[in-house]
C-alpha cells in the first residue's frame, strides 16, 4: 500500500493507494461521550490527514457499522453510557469488523488489560496527541 | 519597543507563568499547535466548551452532595468526566483535585467529597480566570495588528 497526499485544496487529507491501485481517503471514527475530547481528538486526527466522524457512545458506533459505514481505524473510549467501549469492541469484532480499533482511556493497567482483551489492536492513555496517532498512518 | 511587541512580550510572559505555576501542562501546547488558519479559534472554542461543561458538572455535583442519600456512583461518574475534560485541555490543577475527589468517592467519605468539591470549584475558578486573561491578552495583540507568537 502506498501513502500519498491529495492536491492543494485538500492538502492535509492523506490518501492510501491499495494493491489494486485504487486511491482512497482515510476515515476514522472517534467514540467518546465527552464532546470536548471528541473535538480535540477530531482536530488531532484531521491534522495528520484523517477524515473524522464522531459517535457519542458504543451503541452509536455499533449502529454505524451495522448500517454499512466503514472506517479505516476507530478510536474508542472505555467509559461511556448506554454501551461502553469494552462491550462495543466485543460486538464490533463479533460482527466481523476487522479494521484497527484503538482504545483510548484514562484508566489504569487492569482496566486496560480487559479493554485489550475485548478485541483492541492497541490501547492508549488519554489524551491522544499528534505523536501518538501518527504511527497509525503507517499501518493503514 | 513598540506597542505590538510589548503586548506580545506580555502575552508570552503570562503564558509561561501559567505553565511554570502548574496551571497548564503540555496538553495545552498540543491545543495551541492544532490552531491554524483553517481553525483560527480552536483553542478558545475548546476551552469555552470546557467552561460550559465544567460548570454543568460542578452544579450537578453540588446538588447530589446536598441530598440525604448520596449516589456515589453518580458523583464518581461526574468527577471522572471532569477529570477527563480537564486533562484533555491541560488544566492540570483541576485534574489533580479530581483524582483526590474520586478517592473520597470510593471511600464513600461524604465530608471528603464535600471538601473536594470546594477545592475543585476553587481550582476551576482560578484556571478559568487565568485562561480568560490569556485570551484577553491575545485579543489585545490581534487588535494592535500583531500575531500570536508560537510559545
Amino acid at each position: 500500500m502506498m501513502l500519498g497526499e491529495a492536491g492543494p485544496s485538500s492538502k492535509r487529507i492523506k490518501t492510501v493507494e491499495n494493491d489494486d491501485g485504487i486511491v482512497k481517503q482515510l476515515f476514522t471514527l472517534i467514540v467518546d461521550d465527552d464532546p470536548i475530547v471528541c473535538k480535540i481528538h477530531s482536530s488531532i486526527l484531521n491534522s495528520v490527514g484523517f477524515i473524522a466522524q464522531v459517535a457519542s457512545n458504543g451503541k452509536e458506533a455499533v449502529d454505524l457499522f451495522r448500517s454499512g459505514v466503514t472506517f479505516d481505524i476507530v478510536f474508542i473510549d472505555m467509559d461511556m453510557p448506554i454501551m461502553n467501549g469494552i462491550e462495543a469492541t466485543k460486538q464490533l469484532r463479533a460482527m466481523g469488523v476487522t479494521c484497527k480499533i484503538v482504545g483510548v482511556t484514562s484508566r489504569d493497567n487492569e482496566a486496560k488489560e480487559a479493554f485489550l482483551e475485548a478485541g483492541l489492536d492497541f490501547c492508549h492513555l488519554k489524551p491522544l496527541t499528534v505523536a501518538k496517532v501518527t504511527p497509525f498512518l503507517e499501518l493503514l | 519597543m513598540d506597542a505590538v511587541t510589548q503586548l506580545q512580550r506580555q502575552l508570552v510572559d503570562y503564558t509561561n507563568t501559567l505553565f511554570h505555576e502548574g496551571f497548564l501542562d503540555e496538553q495545552f501546547n498540543q491545543l495551541q499547535q492544532l490552531q491554524d488558519e483553517s481553525n483560527p479559534d480552536f483553542v478558545v472554542e475548546v476551552v469555552s466548551l470546557f467552561f460550559q461543561d465544567s460548570e454543568r458538572l460542578l452544579n450537578e455535583l453540588a446538588k447530589i452532595l446536598e441530598q440525604q442519600n448520596i449516589d456515589f456512583k453518580k458523583v464518581d461518574a461526574h468527577v471522572h468526566q471532569l477529570k477527563g475534560s480537564s486533562s484533555s485541555i491541560g488544566a492540570q490543577t483541576v485534574q489533580r483535585v479530581c483524582i483526590a475527589f474520586r478517592n473520597s468517592c470510593e471511600e464513600k467519605n461524604i465530608e471528603g467529597c464535600q471538601k473536594c468539591l470546594q477545592h475543585v470549584k476553587h481550582e476551576y475558578t482560578l484556571v478559568k480566570n487565568k485562561l480568560e486573561t490569556l485570551f484577553k491578552l491575545e485579543q489585545q495583540v490581534l487588535a494592535a495588528g500583531g500575531t500570536i507568537p508560537m510559545y
